[in-house]
């Protein structure tokens, strides 16, 4: 005997056998491993062990080959496992003692690929005549479990021969298992039978029995599962088992039919998705017995069910069901299936649509629509019957509640449905009832009442999504309609559905809405003032610009089509060239008010976003409406600055309409294509560098205007700084900027210097989009360091007047490279971080840190194609918070606001994810931020602590500080400011959802203190007490 | 169509919710104060359930806000209730709901007046009394079963 490893064989044997130390058999397996002797080597070393009189000692040696073989079975030569196998199977005849050995010997030799033929069946074979498993233990079932499984996997032919003995080993196998983790085991060689075509011969109704006995499953997992086994893994595996063979049907259908019976809620779900499973797979012969019974108990689930899972579970087992019989193939002689039971859903159903009181018209219709939806015939038997008498009843009805309702029901009924789409030669099933059911749609529009005109709209424009439906005298007359409401309807309700039907209509009919839409909008929009009685002064009434601001809405809305766009967008940039030059040429207000403009331009932005991705618009907005925009804004910006003390003043040098600009020229420049984009950015860096205005209509502008003068005045060209960031910002990273230093250098010295205070903010914006994009090296090093050094001279000369500005260029360079992880952010930031001890900065300092955390909305974010890392804020975070925390220590007591108010702008950015992890270390100073008597900061910490105490996990974190907590929170009830005692009061309510044991104590002294909120003199601020009080009333007492 | 619960009125008419009140100007303002009015009280009782229907007293047409009287100045609130039958068992439920929820949302000053629909309950009188007797109330709320449903109707309906 090979004695070469450490240890001798028979040593090892002797001390696992007699000695029953467990660790001999991990190094017996090592030894097989390692080569150190063979598996023949083994089992003569256990020859005595295993032929002892002692069954116990036969089991432990017989433990240690299962053991070695489960370690090695990849090794094992065909010779070996077959002779092994042999063994194996004549000691199952053994005693019970040595059984479970036996069995984990043959799983491990399951998983041996060398398997000679016949062996599978012998073992199997054995397996049911001498084991009787359901009085094994746990693990030992699952062994056979799995040997099972494996002998699938290995010899499915030689399996199948077997026939359906093999079936009813199996069943016998797994008859009355109880744990589910075998369960699942036994499910799946149900499924593989099933699936893999195994012989079920008489057996099928047994398979069936054995395994439908567990339906509907009802299982808790219990605490601390270690298993991870959910019900909803054991309903997934039964269904499939269920589901897996058109045999099953007679008996499963009644089966579903009964469960659908019960009383418990994830029964009757749990049927009604297998009956939606099953039926998928079906074909008529299966159903046809049970097709009375399945629609009665789907129509009473569906009638009377008070859960909206069950009653759609109900739905799309109709639908199953319908679709089923629809796939049936008709035969000359019986009846059409499909039509016999659509007839039996329709009778069921139609009554309940024509009953006065409407009271079961919505299940009904369901039900009806759902049917419909399954196939283009069901959809064409049931459109057939339901809709005309839909539209009859709505023409008879006179209640506007009642008529809308049908008018609702109508609408699913029109809706297009997926699979009810009619194929190539087939026409719309609404082809038939067009004529009436525009009328219908035609006269609900012209109702005064809301409701109706939006159902109505809704209905137009499903009808309009299916084509051939609208004939062109129909889209004429609907157009008419929606203009009408759109000149005329001031509903909140009715103008939204209006627009949204308005826009899903013009792509596709969008000649019709060129000629009879747009030319009346625009006619409505340039409509001069009525006159007064009079006849002497024109009068805006605010009605006037609500329409027409509507109107311009409108215009956006229905620009969704490139031939659309060339009529509205010079619309709207008439609108904004007329505000221009009335004012040049007469005094007093013009046609628009400021009001009327920026929405102009937010329709403009609108379209610029809607045709993103066409290049016919595209090229559209770079040939006309970026010129022309540019061209005004400049002109207008150059002319005051010319006649600067003269009035009148162009409005489009007002800063809200230059901010409303401000989007439309960076949507429309971020959407350009990378030629026209590269295009752009040439001629407006040269317009501002140089003054070349060739590119810009219009023929008055002054030859080479210096855009970037410094001029002290409010109205100055230097605010046009703001165009150029809107073009230059937003362009793609790959378009290269011409000239940028020289660019930089005079966006520095415009932010460094300028006095007013809309320019300097928007040449650091502008200077900071373009260092974001700018790629790394010397290039931006350089410009870095020049930058840094003025910025750190002019913020540490403190007699200076010019540091506001400094500050408000640090932020913005600090945020460029902070959000593209710039190792240089950290310097800036840590300059910020010292500003919060500077006497007269620290509060702007403060606020920066809110500019830093969030998003801005014109420069630096993702739609600017900003370099921009989704972490940074996290990364900022983890950097700094102990820095904030040590500088509020250190810092004296009036300073310490500052350090608070940073802090709460960082949090209240940050994840939530992350804001629990860092809650319990932050807690204490939050605290002390409610106590701040900073207004702004007590307002952003409870918006920061509100949605962390939603969250229930951070009730542990939160235990030692809840007495803190409670009483700063009651403090801040009687706040002066409404809008903290209104976060307050949320705080507060959100409070009464912890754990009881740790909020009882506080119940009393809660109520007692919001009974003064509920008698604010705010009404906003009493609902939320009223909110709280009646939380914190329920804590603790029954019925909550 | 299943027999197995027993309610008194099955199939009771649902109406419509009406919508959230709409915040105005005035409601923003700090400094203007907004007296307590008729739709305040309706909107702190519309939404309390019924004892038997998973539906809102408002949907049930028990509360209406013109049935809703309040009176800031002189601190009074009177609320009538129209129960879905007249003989309904669940209207002394119903009315001492609806109390309470007003005693815990109104400020102490008030005086809370809740009675049925004249004409509209068959034991109008009995209930109305009870109603308004402070020790019943007081004594109705010590039962910890008339308090666990009291407070089902007036917990908040995603809970």
């Amino acid at each position: 005997m090979a004695t070469d490893g450490a240890v001798p064989l028979p040593g090892l044997v002797e001390e696992f056998v007699a000695g029953q130390q467990d660790g001999g058999a991990a190094a017996a397996a090592a030894g097989v491993k390692a080569g150190n002797f063979t598996i023949l080597q083994l089992v003569e070393a256990l020859g005595p062990t295993l032929t002892s009189s002692q069954s116990q000692t036969r089991a432990r040696g017989i433990q240690l080959l299962s053991h070695v073989l489960s370690e090695c079975s990849g090794r094992l030569s065909e010779k070996e496992v077959e002779v092994l196998v042999a063994f194996y199977e004549n000691r199952l005849k053994d005693d019970y003692v040595v059984t479970p050995h036996v069995l984990h010997g043959i799983k491990a030799l399951t998983k041996s690929p060398a398997w000679p033929p016949g062996l599978a069946i012998s073992v199997l074979k054995s397996l049911f005549q001498d084991v009787h498993v359901q009085s094994l233990m746990l693990l030992e079932r699952s062994c056979i479990y799995t040997i099972l499984i494996n002998l699938m996997e290995l010899k499915e032919e030689e399996l199948k021969g077997l026939g359906a003995d093999f079936v009813f080993g199996f069943v016998q196998a797994m008859d009355g298992e109880r744990d589910p983790r075998n369960l699942l085991l036994a499910f799946q060689i149900a499924r593989n039978i099933l699936h893999r075509g195994y012989e079920l011969g008489s057996f099928t109704e047994e398979l069936f029995e054995v395994t439908s006995c567990y339906f509907p499953i009802d299982f808790s997992p219990p605490p601390n599962d270690p298993h991870g086994i959910t019900q909803q893994e054991l309903i997934l595996a039964l269904r499939a088992v269920l589901t897996g063979t058109v045999c099953f049907a007679e008996f499963l259908l009644p089966l579903v039919i009964e469960k659908l019976d019960s009383d418990i809620q994830s029964a009757k779900l749990d049927s009604l998705q297998t009956l939606a499973a099953c039926a998928s797979m079906y074909g008529y012969r299966e159903l046809k017995e049970f097709l009375p019974g399945l629609w009665s108990s789907l129509r009473r689930e569906v009638f009377q069910t008070a859960s909206e899972k069950v009653e759609s579970a109900g739905l799309s087992s109709l639908r199953a069901i319908t679709s089923c019989l629809s796939r049936s193939i008709l035969s000359s002689d019986g009846d059409d299936a499909l039509r016999v039971f659509l007839d039996l859903i329709i009778q069921d159903c139609r009554h309940h649509l024509c009953e006065p009181d409407l009271k079961l018209v919505w299940p009904s219709a369901k039900l009806l629509q759902a049917a419909a939806s399954a196939s283009y015939r069901a959809s064409h038997i049931i459109a057939g019957a339901v809709i005309p008498q839909l539209m009859e009843q709505y023409n008879n009805q006179t209640q506007c509640a009642q008529r809308r309702t049908l008018l609702d029901v109508l609408q699913g009924f029109v809706q297009p449905a997926q699979d009810g789409v009619p194929a190539v030669a087939e026409e719309s099933v609404l082809c038939g009832f067009r004529e009436p059911l525009c009328e219908v749609v035609f006269s609900a529009l012209s109702e005064t009442n809301a409701g109706l005109q939006v159902t109505a709209s809704r209905i137009l424009s499903s009808l309009g999504q299916q084509p051939g439906l609208l004939s062109t005298s129909h889209v004429e007359l609907a157009v008419d309609h929606l203009r009408r409401l759109i000149l005329e309807e001031e509903d909140t309700q009715v103008c939204p559905a209006v627009l949204e039907c308005s826009g899903s209509l013009a792509p596709l009919y969008p000649d019709v809405f060129a000629s009879a839409m747009i030319p009346q909008l625009k006619a409505e929009i340039f409509s001069e003032p009525m006159l007064r009685d009079n006849g002497q002064e024109a009068v805006h009434t605010s009605s006037q610009h609500v329409v027409r601001q509507r109107c311009m809405t409108a215009l956006a809305a229905v620009s969704c089509h490139p031939t659309l766009v060339q009529q509205t967008a010079p619309v709207l940039l008439q609108v904004l060239s007329s505000s221009h030059t009335d004012v040049s040429f007469s005094i007093g207000s013009g046609l628009f008010s400021t009001d009327d403009i920026i929405a102009a331009c937010r329709s403009l932005q609108q379209i610029a976003e809607q045709v993103q991705y066409a290049e016919e618009t595209g090229c559209f907005f770079h040939d006309v409406i970026i010129p022309h925009l540019l061209g005004l804004t400049v002109q207008a910006g150059l002319q005051c600055d010319n006649q600067d003390s003269i009035p009148p003043q162009s409005p489009l040098t007002e800063e809200a309409i230059l901010l409303a600009i401000v989007p439309v020229l960076s949507t429309a420049c971020a959407h350009l294509q990378s030629e026209l984009a590269a295009l752009t950015a040439s001629r407006v860096v040269s317009l501002f560098l140089d003054g070349d205005t060739v590119f810009l209509p219009g023929n008055n502008l002054p030859l080479q205007p210096q855009l970037f003068q410094k001029a002290s005045s409010s109205c100055s060209g230097s605010q046009l700084v703001c165009l150029l960031m809107a073009c230059v910002c937003s362009m793609p990273k790959s378009v290269e900027i011409p000239q940028v230093d020289r660019l930089l250098s005079e966006l520095e010295e415009l932010s460094c210097t300028s006095t007013h205070p809309f320019s300097f903010t928007l040449a650091a914006k502008c200077f900071a989009g373009l260092i974001n994009k700018r790629s790394a090296g010397q290039a931006l090093d350089l410009v870095l360091e020049r930058t840094i050094k003025r910025i750190t001279s002019e913020l540490d000369c403190m007699s200076s007047s010019l540091r506001t500005q400094a500050l408000t260029l640090l932020l913005w360079v600090a945020k460029a490279l902070l959000i593209r992880y710039h190792p240089l952010a950290t310097t800036l930031t840590d300059k910020i971080f010292s500003l919060l001890m500077d006497p007269e900065l620290a509060p702007l300092a403060a606020d920066g840190f809110s500019l830093l955390m969030s998003d801005s909305v014109d420069v630096l974010n993702r739609a600017c194609h900003a370099d921009f890392r989704i972490m940074y804020r996290q990364r900022f975070f983890t950097e700094n918070s102990a820095k904030l925390v040590e500088g509020f220590n250190s810092a004296e007591k009036e300073m310490k606001s500052g350090y608070l108010k940073a802090l709460s702008h960082i949090v209240n950015n940050l994840p939530r994810q992350v804001q629990l992890t860092e809650l319990p270390a932050l807690l204490p100073l939050l605290l002390e931020a409610l106590s701040c008597p900073d207004q702004a900061v007590q307002l952003s910490t409870l918006s920061c602590l509100h949605p962390v105490l939603l969250d229930p996990p951070a009730s542990p974190a939160l235990a030692p500080q809840l007495d803190g907590l409670i009483f700063r929170l009651l403090g801040l009830t009687t706040s002066p400011a409404m809008k903290v005692r209104i976060a307050t009061l949320r705080c507060l309510h959100a409070l009464a959802r912890f754990p009881d044991h740790m909020i009882l104590p506080f119940r009393a002294r809660v109520l007692r203190a919001l009974a003064t909120p509920l008698d604010d003199h705010k009404r906003l601020v009493r609902r939320e007490a009223v909110a709280a009080r009646g939380e914190w009333f329920l804590l603790g007492s029954p019925g909550r | 169509m299943s027999g197995s619960t027993r309610l008194e009125n099955a199939n009771p008419l649902i109406f419509e919710r009406s919508l959230e009140r709409v915040v105005t100007a005035e409601e923003e303002d700090e400094s203007l104060a907004d007296p307590i009015d008729d739709r305040e009280i309706f909107d702190l009782i519309r939404s309390i359930n019924d004892p038997e229907h998973p539906l809102s007293l408002e949907e049930l047409n028990v509360v209406e806000q013109v049935r809703v009287r309040v009176n800031d100045p002189e601190s009074a609130v009177s609320v009538e209730f129209t129960p879905t039958i007249p003989h309904c068992s669940m209207a002394t439920l119903i009315g001492l709901s609806i109390k309470v929820k007003l005693l815990r949302s109104l400020p102490h000053r008030f005086k809370i007046d809740v009675h049925i629909t004249p004409g509209t309950h068959a034991s109008e009188e009995a209930v109305n009394k009870q109603l308004a007797d402070k020790e019943r109330v007081a004594a109705a709320l010590e039962n910890s079963q008339l308090l666990e449903v009291v407070n089902q109707c007036l917990s908040s309906r995603t809970a």
